[in-house]
């Protein structure tokens, strides 16, 4: 096992990086694809996290590295509903009671924003990562982080105006 | 975690048990018991030391440890005299120090050596103060015995767990002690 790691990058144990960040994982997930499928993608998340961690070679930002992996994991589970679409009218309206006081109507709306719009809307409250984590999880800049966020936000007032 | 552990993807297992000498974390590899530490070492710090020094796949998962609490149990009740479980020297660093400890692990039960055996036993009876040292970083205490072990004339020493707790266990082999008369 010490011949998978990497050589001058000093990682800290997992554990202690699950004890700090498993809740507002968790939270993001919900948020980002509801409480029926959050457990098993926060499972993946945590076993991607794993398989990865010990080739890992930089240990500077390891919160924005493992958003970036629950990202992934949500988009995983939006393209799959993709395939075999639920029709939103068929999802009970108690289902979703996640992210503290969050209205559940507009965590639905959220869901239904382009991926990187709702990662970023997701990632920024209901996780409350700032815009250069947000950057680091989407792989984009700061700026654009900040734009995503900026334009989703935009869209659900219009949609909440509208409807 | 049980997919994580069925992926062979948990390095080192570790959980956290009660004891007469305070509260121990324990820790395993595939190859054996790792580590023992008591509660005076911070539980980050061991934990670190454990990612570092052997793998950042450091999870708690106390399953994995039930063998090794049972056997801690039955010690600290008096019902066994020895440990049947395989350790992981990883952590020992050099030959001399893996000798001492090897040395200390042969201690029987209720018996003691001193220092200076300890260094004879590593090929260097003059060593006597790095047999301490050795014995002082001793990574899994209580299973290998470094209570065992004395100063010449039969004066405590040191331990890593503090001198109440090397009193208690040997008084608990020499049957002087109970549970509750630390």
């Amino acid at each position: 096992m010490a011949g998978t790691r990497s050589p001058h990058v000093k990682l800290p144990p997992f554990q202690l990086l699950l004890d700090r960040h498993s809740g507002e994982l968790f939270r993001f997930l919900s948020a980002s694809v509801g409480p029926v499928d959050a457990e098993d993608a926060f499972q993946d998340t945590f076993l991607s996290a794993l398989r990865a961690y010990p080739k890992l070679r930089d240990a500077s930002n390891l919160r924005a590295w493992l958003f970036q992996i629950a990202h992934r994991k949500a988009l995983d589970v939006h393209r799959a509903r993709g395939r075999n679409p639920i029709p939103v009218e068929q999802v009970p309206e108690v289902a979703v009671s996640v992210g503290g006081d969050a209205e559940p109507a507009l965590w639905r709306a959220v869901r239904r924003l382009p991926d990187k719009q709702r990662t970023a809307v997701f990632l920024r409250f209901a996780a409350d990562l700032d815009y250069a984590q947000i950057g680091q999880a989407l792989s984009c800049s700061e700026p654009a982080a900040r734009q995503n966020v900026r334009a989703g936000l935009a869209t659900i007032r219009k949609g909440w105006a509208d409807g | 975690m049980d997919r994580a552990q069925a992926e062979g993807l948990v390095d080192v297992a570790y959980t956290e048990t009660d004891s007469p000498v305070g509260r121990l974390l324990v820790a395993v590899t595939d190859r054996g018991l790792v580590r023992v530490s008591f509660q005076r070492e911070r539980r980050e710090d061991v934990l670190e030391e454990l990612a570092e020094r052997l793998s950042p796949r450091v999870l708690e998962a106390p399953r994995r440890l039930d063998e090794v609490r049972r056997e801690l149990d039955q010690y600290f009740q008096g019902e066994r005299t020895e440990f049947e479980l395989p350790l992981d020297w990883s952590l020992t660093s050099t030959p001399f120090r893996r000798k001492v400890l090897e040395r200390t692990a042969q201690v029987p039960y209720g018996a003691t050596i001193s220092y200076r055996d300890a260094a004879e036993a590593a090929g260097n009876e003059r060593a006597v103060r790095a047999a301490g040292t050795a014995l002082g970083a001793n990574p899994i205490p209580i299973v290998v015995p470094c209570h065992r072990v004395l100063r010449t004339g039969g004066a405590l020493g040191g331990y890593g767990g503090g001198l109440d707790a090397k009193r208690f266990l040997l008084d608990l082999e020499s049957g002087r002690s109970t549970v509750t008369g630390r």
